[in-house]
């Protein structure tokens, strides 16, 4: 299957217009000792060959379609309304480049706006910006901005151990080259001992809400003493607790990052994501990636267009803070077009319904002997459980049930070892938390 | 013609989506944490549909005409890798699953891996980055590292052509680099005698675009390699004009180290209007335990009954994590479908169709336009979008108007090595009677800008708007349509 439409008959047409008898006539600058290499790659097949090829690798795949899902950890099984993928297959999205043509990109710059706007709603920020690859490197994004707000006088960035394992070893690649201290996130420390970190060298002080374990710490007054230290707050947020929870912005953050991947954007084995990116306006000709502004026309029309545009590698090249130079523009129409269905009243509920299945399914699983869930802080979808055997060994007997066991927490923090952290949401039906609860009696019998 | 804003029709009391009753207990929440108001719109599902139906029909798109934006292959996106990503083993497998029950999504991550490191005849490939941008940053830390374990620490230096690309210098910084730039010469090529000038101990690589991005392959490529070799530094290869170059020469074998390649370009996977992209990175033996992860290996090899073992793994010396999870996997599944579907022969054709699109307009326009650096060309060529006897009239000017004859514009003002610069890049989907429209376009609007340069100069006249007061967005700074009250 190949896309090329040219006949014989063109091509020579093409050929002889250009002056040349073959194609590869017009190769010669490629040196001749290199030029036309044998590609060993697979035959061509037809359009159905392919499809049935695609369609046995993903029936060799155990995913939520068929199995009921209790993992999270950075990615959820959330329900997507189909108008979400109905508008995110329109050719003239997602097959449209970069809007740097304004006047035939008003359809992506005016649904990066209204995403732009419910970004700020939804973090309490008074702006945000058009995303970044996904939550992780928003938050390594995070850490170019308040070294820049703190003028790259401050090199120590304080980070919770409770944010996402990879988001911080994310925030360690991309500054490795920049000579940053990184404290806080080696052992257990909760929010007093990250905050008695602070100093006149720290740049910014960052915690998840809800954090790693699914927990909400009460955060009044934290802003206060980071700002005290003259250094920003950083909070990583799940968009979908911002529907119950005090917004990063009524907590007085800074900045507020996260991964937008449960806004209607499937889990696809990890990518692509969103990372939305909210700020207070006075950072925010400091942050990276586009952003889209309103504007009029030379007719007095309302219009949008990608703005503050100096900030960008194109133009400042080597003195940009960030090589960026896409958003992930479908996946934020994906969450805008989602946030739109949803509305104040469903996203709501989505989070209700998560809250509370996820406090039912807590309380089942920790009247099963051996099994005990930490229940020291409030939480929302997502909670720790200490198990009486490996969590490997668990997850390995829930598959063969049909179910998709919790994380396997030792993996990430030593002191952890035998803890799972299950999610549950707005998917897992009644009769599913009981075939997990079941399945872990059985398990430990 | 333009559309409300969402938040302009919504209602209070409104919803889009029907959700079912809670069929647990429910427990208290936690008051004196939560929030109190949540001004999201308020909608029906058809007032959303509509209204996402009215803002797409003010887009242009590959879907809807031609689109020769230099340097970024606005080929076809076949439909079929839509489909083939959004099947429920793919779109619905979470990204933490044990390798065991997601060996499918491995094998074709490990698949794509060996493909692309064939093309570009590579030793392994990571296909961790998830843009060109991160494939670029991750290729400049693998440099980093590489010099840094030898104990090579005097390398400051990155040096990078006049004509490159601004990621280029920006990647450079980020990596915590300096970048120096090298003038070009005549023809268009790196400068060589300013090159081995700039080259000594402390330049820890250099990074190039080939084709460079006037469309020309590099006269001397393999000098320039030997040079930069030569002084103990390593190649980076820009693979954003791969489309130039897929069965006429690999990379790897000229002796580049490291390279990235657009998904998004070369292998079809759509713009989506700015992202998401993917950007895999390919690496020579030297670079191979740097490589970003993690990275998919085979644990086991197959046998008659049984398929092969997938895992994933970090490599040994790993410059680390680029985002979470791994790639852009819906990405590497279009990718996927792509590479099997043309094959050997395709992926050879591609290029061959490319860079016979290109010349065939670069030709046909040479005497309507001034074209410096006149010679064969890759993938893509540039054009000077202006005229010596109209001197108001711009190559923004001529984009504009392209909008109104139904033709997405080139790039404009780059490279900047070129005044004026339009950059074409036809793509090999597109068939000759498009090409044929499209110079026919370009003739008559030079023609216009002599009789009747106005015509230009207020362009466009046929789109939904027409052009923005780029200023007053950037002055009067509105990012957000509603009222945000932020704490202390």
């Amino acid at each position: 299957m190949s896309y090329i439409p040219h006949t014989d008959a063109e091509r020579q047409q093409m050929l002889a217009t250009i002056g040349v008898t073959t194609i590869e006539d017009l190769f010669e600058a490629v040196p001749a000792s290199h030029r036309f290499p044998a590609l060993d790659l697979p035959a061509p097949l037809s359009e159905m060959d392919v499809a049935a090829e695609l369609q046995a690798l993903a029936e060799a795949n155990e995913h939520a379609g068929d199995f009921a899902i209790f993992r999270g950890a950075g990615a959820y099984h959330h329900f997507i309304p189909s108008a979400v993928n109905h508008i995110l297959l329109r050719g003239e999205f997602y097959t449209a480049y970069t809007p740097y043509q304004p006047e035939v990109s008003q359809g992506t710059l005016q649904a990066i706006f209204e995403y732009q706007s419910m970004i700020s709603v939804l973090t309490g920020m008074e702006a945000a910006n058009a995303s970044h690859y996904d939550g992780a490197t928003s938050l390594a994004e995070a850490v170019t901005v308040a070294l820049e707000a703190t003028r790259r006088k401050r090199n120590k960035i304080i980070l919770s151990p409770a944010i996402n394992p990879q988001y911080r070893a994310v925030v360690r690649t991309y500054h490795q080259g920049q000579n940053l201290k990184f404290v806080g996130d080696d052992g257990s420390a909760d929010i007093a001992d990250l905050v008695a970190l602070l100093d006149d060298n720290t740049a910014m002080l960052a915690v998840a809400y809800p954090n790693f374990f699914g927990q909400i710490d009460d955060l009044k007054g934290l802003a206060e003493k980071v700002h005290a230290a003259g250094a920003l707050l950083v909070m990583v947020v799940n968009p979908i607790a911002l529907a119950l929870f005090k917004s990063p912005g009524e907590l007085g953050a800074d900045i507020a990052v996260g991964e937008g991947q449960p806004l209607g954007i499937p889990m696809s084995f990890g990518g692509p994501y969103l990372g939305f990116f909210g700020v207070k306006t006075d950072y925010v000709r400091r942050i990276a990636g586009r952003i889209v502004g309103e504007t009029v026309d030379q007719d007095g029309r309302r219009a949008y267009v990608m703005t503050l545009r100096p900030r960008e590698q194109d133009i400042r090249r080597e003195k940009a803070t960030s090589n960026i130079c896409t958003n992930q523009g479908l996946m934020a129409l994906s969450a805008c077009v989602y946030l739109s269905l949803m509305g104040r009243c469903g996203l709501k509920t989505v989070a209700e319904l998560s809250y509370h299945k996820a406090h039912y399914a807590a309380q089942q699983i920790n009247s099963v002997p051996g099994f005990q869930v930490d229940m020291s802080k409030p939480f929302f979808h997502e909670f720790v459980v200490k198990c009486p055997k490996p969590v490997q060994a668990i997850n390995d007997a829930l598959i063969e049930r049909g179910i998709i066991g919790g994380y396997d927490l030792g993996q990430d923090y030593p002191h952890l070892k035998d803890h799972t952290l299950i999610a549950v949401t707005e998917l897992n039906r009644k009769d599913e938390i009981g075939a997990l609860v079941d399945a872990l009696k059985e398990v430990v019998s | 013609m333009t559309e409300p804003l969402i938040y302009d029709i919504s209602v209070p009391g409104r919803c889009g989506v029907s959700l079912p009753d809670v069929d647990v207990p429910e427990t208290a929440l936690p008051a004196d944490l939560l929030r109190e108001n949540l001004d999201l719109p308020e909608v029906s599902e058809l007032q959303v549909i509509r209204h996402f139906v009215n803002l797409s029909h003010l887009n242009y798109s590959i879907d809807q005409g031609f689109y020769p934006l230099g340097s970024c292959t606005m080929k076809y996106n076949p439909k079929l890798n839509e489909d083939m990503a959004r099947l429920p083993g793919m779109a619905q497998l979470h990204p933490l699953h044990d390798d065991e029950g997601a060996q499918g999504a491995l094998a074709l991550m490990y698949d794509l891996q060996t493909w692309l490191a064939e093309i570009a005849g590579f030793k392994a490939v990571s296909l961790a980055p998830a843009a060109g941008a991160q494939g670029e940053f991750a290729g400049i830390l693998m440099i980093r590292k590489y010099h840094l374990d030898r104990g090579d620490t005097k390398r400051t230096k990155i040096l990078i052509p006049n004509s490159a690309h601004g990621t280029n210098p920006a990647t450079v910084t980020m990596a915590g680099f300096t970048a120096v730039e090298l003038p070009s010469d005549e023809n268009g090529d790196v400068d060589l005698e300013a090159l081995k000038a700039a080259c000594d101990d402390t330049v820890a690589g250099m990074m190039i675009t080939v084709p460079n991005t006037l469309g020309l392959f590099e006269s001397h490529i393999i000098d320039v390699i030997d040079t930069i070799h030569g002084c103990g530094g390593l190649m980076y290869m820009d693979g954003a004009n791969m489309n130039a170059l897929m069965g006429v020469v690999k990379p790897g074998e000229l002796g580049f180290d490291v390279m990235h390649y657009n998904l998004h370009k070369t292998f079809s996977t759509p713009h989506g209007g700015g992202g998401p992209g993917s950007g895999p990175v390919g690496v020579n033996e030297k670079l191979e335990p740097y490589l970003p992860g993690p990275i998919v290996v085979k644990l086991e090899e197959g046998t008659d009954d049984e398929a092969p073992l997938y895992g994933r793994r970090m490599p040994e010396k790993s410059i680390g994590r680029l985002k979470a999870f791994q790639g852009n996997f819906g990405m590497h599944v279009r990718a996927y479908t792509y590479i099997r579907s043309n094959g050997d022969q395709g992926i050879r054709d591609i290029t061959r169709h490319a860079v016979l699109n290109a010349n065939y307009i670069r030709v046909k326009l040479q005497d309507a336009y001034h074209i410096p650096y006149n010679r064969y060309c890759g993938h893509e060529f540039v054009l000077e979008g202006r005229f010596e006897d109209v001197p108001d009239v711009h190559a923004l000017d001529i984009s504009k108007r392209l909008m109104d004859y139904g033709i997405h514009p080139p790039t404009n003002y780059f490279p900047l090595i070129v005044h004026e610069a339009l950059m074409i890049e036809p793509t090999e989907t597109e068939d000759k009677q498009t090409l044929d429209e499209f110079i026919d376009a370009m003739k008559k609007i030079a023609a216009e800008a002599h009789d009747n340069p106005d015509l230009l100069k207020t362009a466009p006249h046929t789109t939904p708007v027409s052009r923005l007061d780029e200023v007053r967005a950037a002055k009067q700074l509105v990012l957000c349509c509603r009222p945000v009250e932020v704490g202390v």
